[in-house]
C-alpha cells in the first residue's frame, strides 16, 4: 500500500472487458486432449478391473498385479507365492490394487492440475475465465483430502517395485525357465521403468528425500537423492502420460496374449 | 492541496534512497520516501555485477587500502579522497548488514560471501548474486523497509507511522525558507494532483542523467531531477563533464540499443574481438597500466585460473579505456555488422557454465536479440551509463551547501572522480546512503526551529507544473526530448571537440526556448506527455552543465575525452569544475575550484612512481615530505 | 523492413473504457512496448503505460497482449503475423488507473503481511556461513522482478475478487517459501501459509509458472514444497508422532 492518502478522484475498478478471454491461440486444445486422454484411461481401467485373463505364461497384466486373492488368481500369479486374501475374497481382483495406484494418480500434483483444468475447468486455460461463481480450492473438505498424497506414494512405491519384480519374472518362459525374452518382456520392462520414473519423481517423494530440510549440506546422501528425484520431477508430467500409456499397452498386451488373440512366436 | 509533515523526505527509492530512509527511520525520524516509479522498480535493479567491498573472502590480501588505491586509480586521482576512504572502509559492513536483512549472495566453499573479479579491482572483490546483484539489493532494502513498517505496526498500530513510501510521485521543486530547506513540492503521476511535503531535511537520491542521451543503459527515470533540483535550490554540482560510457551495451536490435551487457561477461572469461578476429584490447593498454595487465593472450588466459601469478587480461581495464578502444576499432572500420565489436564467451566457457554464471545475460540476448550467447558472440558498443558528477557534498554527512539538503548515490559527486570502477556504485549507495540518512537525522537534532516554506513558493511551483497542460498547440515534448538526446549523444558524447560542444550549447539554447513552449494534450491523470514536458526542464539544465564543463576542461581524463586535448594534465587534476545556476534560473555557470590535496597518510599508500604520472612537481614535493615524516 | 501493424489498445480511466484501433509503424527488432511508445510520440501523447528498464529486469510493463499476461518490453513483434491485430489491455485482476496502468497496491499490502526474515538473535552481520547448495533454492525465488503477472493470472483472485482478502497469491508464496527454506530463518511460516495466506486455495494449475518472465518454477519449487511442509505440520499423523517420539525440534 503506497497510496493510501492520495484521494483519487477516479473510481477504482477493473477494466470492464466483457469477454471471457482475449486469447487468440487455440487455448482449448490442451484441455480437450487431456479430457479425452483421461477419459479413455478410465474406461479402459474399468474394463480391465473385471477382466480375468490376467496371466499369460510368465507375464502378468499390471492392472491385476499383485494377485492377492486365491479365488481369482491362478497358481503362480500370487505375490511372492502367497495369496494374502485367501479364498474368501470374491470381488474383482483389480479392485484391490487399482485403488492405490488410482489414488496415487488422483492425488498427484500433476494429475490434479490436469483434471482441475480439463474436467472442472478451474480454469480451463490461463487467463480464460472459469465458469464457477465460487471457489475455495483445496482449502476445505473434500479437496483438502488431497493432502494425503504422500500415503498413496508409499503404497505406489511398493506397487512400483512389484511391477519391477513382475518385469524380472517375465524373463522366464511359460515353464518357469530363465532366459526367455519376448515382446511382452520388453513391454513389461519399459512399463516398469516408466512407472518407476513417474512414481519416484513424485513431489511428495521429493519432499521426503530432502525437500523438507533447510540444510542440504549437512545431509549429503539425502541431498543426492533429492537431486535425482528433482531431475525426474522436472519431467513429472511427461512421465505421468508416458507411464499411463505404457501401463495400458502392457496390460492390454498381456490380456490379449492370455486370450490367445496375440499368438505370434515372439510374443 | 494535500500536505504532509515529515522529518526527512528522501527523493528516490533506489539503493541510496532506501538506505538513507532506513537510517533516518532507525534514528527515530519520521521519513517519507518519494519515488517516480513503483516501490522496488528503481534503476538499481539494473546493476548486474556486484557490490565492491574489501572483505577478503576470496583473496585474504585484500583490504580497504587496496580498495582505496584501486578507486583513486580508476578515478584518475580526481576523486574526493575522503569519500573514497570512507567507502573503502565501510563497504564490507554495509554488505554484511544486507545479509542480516535477508540478502542471499553467492557463497564461497567455506560458506562466506563469494567475490568476483571486475575491471580495475586488484583482487576479486564484488559480492554478487549471479548477474542480478542490483535486484537482490533493492529487494533486500525494500524488504527491510517493510520489516521496519511491521515493527511500527506492532508498536504504534500504524505501519506507516514512521516510514512511508509515496510511489509514482514526482518532486518538481524544493521549498525553502531563506537559505534552508523547508520541504518539497510534487505531483502524483497517477492523478496529477499536487502534494506538498513540509520537512526540514531532504535527501536527494535520484540517480543519474542518462536520458539526455540516445544510446543509454538508463531508464526513463534518469532525467537528472536531483541534479536540477539541487541547483534550483542553490546547491553546486561538480565533475559534471565526467560521464561514463559503459563499453559493452547491446547494439542490436535498434530498440534495445544501449541496454547493458554486464562486465562480468569479461570477468568470467569473455573476450573482445574485432571483425578481423583480433583481441584488440592488447593494442590499447595505456602507459599508466602497463605493468598491471597481460601483454600476451597466453598470459591473459592463464590469469583466469591463476590470478596471483599472472597479470590480468586487458579486457578488464577500467571502463573508460575499454569504451574508447571499442570506439576506435569501430571508427577504423573493424567493427561488427551492426556497428559494435564482438564480445565472445561462447568459445571460452562450456554452455552450462555460461547459463549458470550469466543467466540474465543469456536470457536477455535470447529474448531480445534472438542470440544464443553460448553458441555465438554478442555485438556490443559503448553506451551512456553513469554520471560521475553530481551534487557537491560533505563526505562524512552527505550534506550539500544548502542547509537541510543532502545527496547520496549517483546524484552526488566526487566519490568516483573522473571514472567509476564497476562494482563501486552499489557499495557507494550503501555507504553514502547510510551516511546521508544519518547526516539528515543529526541536522534535524541540531535545529532550533523547523523552517516553514516561504509563502508563494508553492503557488509558483504549481503554476510552473501546470503550464504545459494549459498551453495549446505548442511544441511536442517528445520531439524536443529526442533532439536533445541526439545532440548530447553526437556532440557531447564519448569523444568531444571544442567546436562540437559549442554547437551543442547553441542547440541547447534553442531547445530551452522550445521547451518553454511545450504543450501536452490530455488530462492530468497519468499523462506521460505532460510528465515529459516537466522533466525537460531538468534534462536541459543538466545537459547544459555537462556541455559547459566539458568545454572548459582542456584535457582528457576518465569519462571526459577531448579529441583536441588528448593528454592528461597534472595541472588540470588540481581543478574541480563547479556548476551553479545563474541568478535568473535560465542557465548555468561553471567556475574552477581547487581540488583539495590528499591527507598525507592516504597519499603515502601510493608508490612515487605511480603518482608521477598524475601529480604536479609541487604536489610530488609535498608527497616526499609526507613520506619522510612517517 | 518496417510495416504498418494493427493495434487494439484498451483506453479509459477507472475501469470504464473501450478498445481503440490504431495503425502504427513497426520496425525490425522492435517489441510491443516500442510500438506503444511510438503511439505516444505520434498519435496519443497521453496514452498511459508503466515502464522503466525496457530490458525485462524491473517488471513494470506488465500488460495483457492478445489476452496473455506479458512484459511489453520482452514481447517481440516478430512473434506476430504482420496482418494480425494485436490487442493490448491492462492487467485484468487489478483496478485500472488509466489505459494500461493498473493499481497494484494489493500486492504491496500482501507483501507487508508476510513477516520479514527472522534470523536467530545471536548471529551478527558478517558471521553468516551458508553453503551455496543451501541458498540456491531461495535464490531462485529472489529472482522475482515483481511484475505481478502471476498474481494477475491466478484464477483464484482473477475470477473471484472475493478471495483477495484470504489469498496472498503466487508472488507471496514464493516469498514464504524463500524464507521457510532460508538456512537462518527461525520464524514459523508453515501454519500461517495455510491459515493466513491461503496456500490451500491454490489448485496448482500452474498458470503462475507459465507466465513467469523469470522462469521461476513457482508451482514445482515453491508452492508444492510449501504444501508438503504444511502437510508435515498439519495433516500427517506419522510426522506428528515421529516428532513426539524423537522430540525433534519442530
Amino acid at each position: 500500500m503506497t497510496q493510501t492518502t492520495a484521494e483519487s478522484a477516479v473510481r477504482k475498478q477493473r477494466a470492464q472487458i466483457r469477454v471471457r478471454t482475449l486469447r487468440t491461440d487455440r487455448w482449448w486444445l490442451a484441455p480437450v486432449l487431456t479430457f479425452a486422454g483421461l477419459f479413455l484411461f478410465l474406461i479402459y481401467g474399468f474394463w480391465a478391473m473385471f477382466d480375468l485373463s490376467m496371466l499369460a505364461g510368465s507375464y502378468i497384466a499390471p492392472f491385476s498385479s499383485p494377485c492377492l486373492a486365491a479365488a481369482t488368481c491362478p497358481e503362480g500369479a500370487r505375490l511372492f507365492g502367497f495369496a494374502p486374501f485367501g479364498d474368501w475374497y470374491k470381488l474383482p481382483p483389480g479392485l484391490l490394487i487399482l485403488a492405490f495406484p488410482g489414488g496415487f494418480r488422483f492425488t498427484c500434483y500433476y494429475y490434479r492440475k490436469s483434471y482441475y483444468r480439463s474436467w472442472w475447468m478451474s480454469p480451463p486455460a490461463c487467463s480464460v475465465a472459469e465458469p464457477h461463481s465460487k471457489y475455495t480450492g483445496e482449502s476445505r473438505l473434500p479437496l483438502i483430502l488431497q493432502n494425503v498424497h504422500r500415503y498413496f506414494f508409499y503404497v505406489a512405491a511398493i506397487i512400483g517395485l512389484i511391477l519391477t519384480y513382475d518385469a524380472v519374472l517375465s524373463f522366464r518362459d511359460a515353464d518357469g525357465n530363465w532366459g526367455h525374452v519376448g515382446l511382452g518382456t520388453v513391454i513389461l520392462v519399459v512399463n516398469a521403468v516408466l512407472v518407476l520414473c513417474y512414481t519416484f519423481g513424485c513431489h511428495s517423494c521429493r519432499h521426503i528425500t530432502a525437500g523438507r530440510l533447510n540444510h542440504f549440506s549437512r545431509h549429503p546422501l539425502r541431498y543426492k537423492a533429492w537431486t535425482l528425484v528433482s531431475k525426474l520431477n522436472a519431467r513429472h508430467q511427461q512421465f505421468a502420460w508416458a507411464s499411463m500409456v505404457s501401463i495400458v499397452v502392457a496390460d492390454l498386451y498381456v490380456r490379449l496374449v492370455a486370450k490367445g488373440v496375440i499368438n505370434f512366436p515372439f510374443a | 492541496m494535500e500536505r504532509h509533515e515529515y522529518d526527512v523526505v528522501v527523493i528516490g527509492a533506489g539503493g541510496a534512497g532506501l538506505r538513507a530512509a532506513i537510517e533516518a527511520r532507525q534514528q527515530g525520524k519520521r521519513t517519507a520516501i518519494v519515488c517516480k516509479s513503483l516501490f522496488g522498480k528503481a534503476h538499481t535493479v539494473m546493476a548486474e555485477g556486484g557490490a565492491a567491498a574489501a572483505m577478503g573472502n576470496v583473496n585474504p590480501n585484500d583490504n580497504w587500502m587496496v580498495h582505496f588505491r584501486d578507486t583513486m586509480r580508476g578515478g584518475k586521482f580526481l576523486n574526493n579522497w575522503r569519500m573514497a576512504e570512507l567507502h573503502a572502509k565501510e563497504a564490507p559492513d554495509r554488505v554484511w548488514e544486507l545479509e542480516a536483512w535477508g540478502a542471499l549472495f553467492d557463497r564461497t566453499k567455506d560458506g562466506k560471501i563469494s567475490q568476483r573479479n571486475f575491471g580495475g579491482h586488484e583482487y576479486p572483490r564484488l559480492a554478487h548474486v549471479g548477474d542480478r546483484t542490483g535486484l537482490e539489493m533493492i529487494r533486500t532494502l525494500q524488504q527491510r523497509v517493510v520489516a521496519l513498517q511491521q515493527e511500527d505496526e506492532k508498536l504504534h498500530g500504524d505501519p506507516e507511522a514512521y516510514i512511508k513510501v509515496f510511489a509514482e510521485c514526482t518532486i518538481t521543486r524544493l521549498l525553502k525558507e531563506g537559505d534552508a530547506i523547508a520541504g518539497a513540492f510534487g505531483y502524483w503521476r497517477e492523478t496529477g494532483d499536487f502534494v506538498v511535503f513540509d520537512a526540514p531535511a531532504v535527501v536527494l537520491a535520484t540517480g543519474g542523467i542518462g536520458k539526455s542521451f540516445v544510446v543509454t543503459s538508463n531508464s526513463w527515470e534518469y532525467t537528472g531531477d536531483g541534479h536540477a533540483l539541487a541547483m534550483l535550490a542553490g546547491a553546486n554540482l561538480i565533475n559534471m563533464e565526467f560521464i561514463q560510457f559503459h563499453p559493452t551495451g547491446m547494439v542490436w536490435p535498434p530498440s534495445v540499443r544501449g541496454i547493458l551487457v554486464t562486465e562480468s561477461v569479461r570477468g568470467d572469461g569473455g573476450v573482445l574481438r574485432n571483425s578481423e578476429g583480433r583481441r584488440f584490447m592488447f593494442d590499447y593498454i595505456p602507459d599508466v597500466f602497463k605493468d598491471k595487465y597481460a601483454t600476451t593472450e597466453e598470459e591473459a588466459d592463464r590469469w583466469y585460473d591463476d590470478q596471483a601469478g599472472n597479470r590480468r587480461p586487458p579486457e578488464l581495464l577500467p571502463r573508460d579505456e575499454v569504451a574508447r578502444a571499442i570506439n576506435s576499432e569501430v571508427k577504423a572500420g573493424r567493427g561488427s555488422p551492426q556497428g559494435g565489436v564482438f564480445l565472445d564467451v561462447s568459445t571460452r566457457l562450456p554452455a552450462a557454465e555460461i547459463t549458470r554464471r550469466l543467466p540474465s545475460m543469456h536470457h536477455q540476448f535470447k529474448e531480445l536479440a534472438d542470440v544464443d550467447i553460448t553458441k555465438e558472440p554478442m555485438q556490443v558498443g559503448p553506451t551512456c551509463h553513469y554520471v560521475m558528477g553530481g551534487v557537491e557534498v560533505d563526505a562524512d554527512t552527505g550534506a550539500a551547501s544548502v542547509p537541510g539538503l543532502f545527496a547520496a548515490g549517483e546524484v552526488s559527486g566526487g566519490m568516483h572522480g573522473s571514472n567509476r570502477l564497476g562494482g563501486n556504485s552499489l557499495s557507494d549507495l550503501l555507504v553514502f546512503g547510510r551516511r546521508a540518512g544519518a547526516g539528515a537525522a543529526a541536522y534535524i537534532d541540531g535545529l532550533a526551529r523547523r523552517p516553514a516554506a516561504a509563502a508563494g513558493l508553492v503557488e509558483e511551483a504549481r503554476a510552473e507544473a501546470l503550464a504545459p497542460l494549459e498551453r495549446t498547440g505548442g511544441e511536442n515534448p517528445y520531439e524536443v526530448h529526442h533532439e536533445l538526446q541526439r545532440t548530447m549523444n553526437d556532440l557531447v558524447g564519448i569523444i568531444r571537440k571544442s567546436e562540437e560542444i559549442g554547437e551543442a550549447l547553441q542547440v541547447i539554447e534553442k531547445l530551452k526556448e522550445r521547451a518553454k513552449n511545450t504543450a501536452s494534450a490530455g488530462s492530468r491523470i497519468y499523462n506521460p506527455g505532460w510528465h515529459l514536458a516537466i522533466d525537460l526542464r531538468n534534462m536541459l539544465l543538466v545537459s547544459e552543465a555537462v556541455a559547459k564543463a566539458a568545454l572548459l576542461r582542456e584535457e582528457s581524463r576518465g569519462g571526459h575525452t577531448r579529441d583536441d586535448y588528448p593528454g592528461m594534465s597534472p595541472e588540470w587534476r588540481r581543478k574541480l569544475l563547479r556548476v551553479t545556476l545563474t541568478p535568473d534560473e535560465s542557465g548555468v555557470n561553471v567556475e574552477e575550484r581547487v581540488q583539495p590535496s590528499m591527507r598525507s597518510d592516504l597519499i603515502s599508500l601510493f608508490e612515487r612512481g605511480e603518482l608521477e604520472k598524475y601529480l604536479t612537481e609541487e604536489e610530488l614535493a609535498e608527497y616526499d615530505a609526507a613520506v619522510k615524516e612517517s | 523492413m518496417g510495416y504498418k501493424a494493427k493495434f487494439r489498445v484498451w483506453r479509459g480511466e477507472g475501469g470504464e473504457g473501450r478498445l481503440e484501433d490504431f495503425t502504427v509503424e513497426v520496425n525490425e527488432g522492435e517489441v510491443v512496448l516500442d510500438v506503444i511508445h511510438r503511439l505516444q510520440a505520434t498519435q496519443t501523447p497521453d496514452l498511459a503505460v508503466r515502464w522503466n528498464c525496457k530490458a525485462g529486469k524491473c517488471g513494470s510493463c506488465s500488460m495483457e497482449i492478445n489476452g496473455k499476461p506479458r512484459l511489453g518490453c520482452m514481447t517481440r513483434m516478430s512473434t506476430f503475423e504482420e496482418d494480425e491485430t494485436i490487442t493490448v489491455t491492462p492487467l485484468r485482476t487489478f483496478p485500472v488507473i488509466k489505459d494500461l496502468v493498473t493499481d497494484v497496491s494489493f500486492n504491496y499490502q500482501k507483501a507487508r503481511e508476510v513477516p520479514s526474515f527472522t534470523p536467530p538473535a545471536d548471529v551478527k552481520p558478517g558471521e553468516y556461513r551458508m553453503q551455496q547448495i543451501d541458498v540456491e533454492r531461495s535464490q531462485e525465488f529472489r529472482k522475482c522482478i515483481e511484475c505481478f503477472m502471476c498474481q494477475n493470472v491466478c484464477h483464484v483472485i482473477r475470477d473471484h475478487e472475493e478471495n483477495k482478502p484470504n489469498f496472498s497469491g503466487p508472488r507471496y508464496f514464493i516469498r514464504i517459501a524463500e524464507l521457510d527454506m532460508h538456512p537462518y530463518d527461525v520464524a514459523d511460516r508453515k501454519e500461517p501459509a495455510q491459515d493466513e495466506h491461503g496456500l490451500g486455495y491454490c489448485n496448482i494449475t500452474k498458470c503462475c509458472t507459465e507466465v513467469c518472465p523469470e522462469h521461476i518454477k513457482i508451482t514445482d519449487n515453491a508452492i508444492i514444497p510449501m504444501k508438503e511442509r504444511v502437510v508435515d505440520r498439519k495433516y500427517d499423523p506419522l510426522v506428528w508422532l515421529g516428532s513426539k517420539i524423537f522430540k525433534r525440534q519442530r
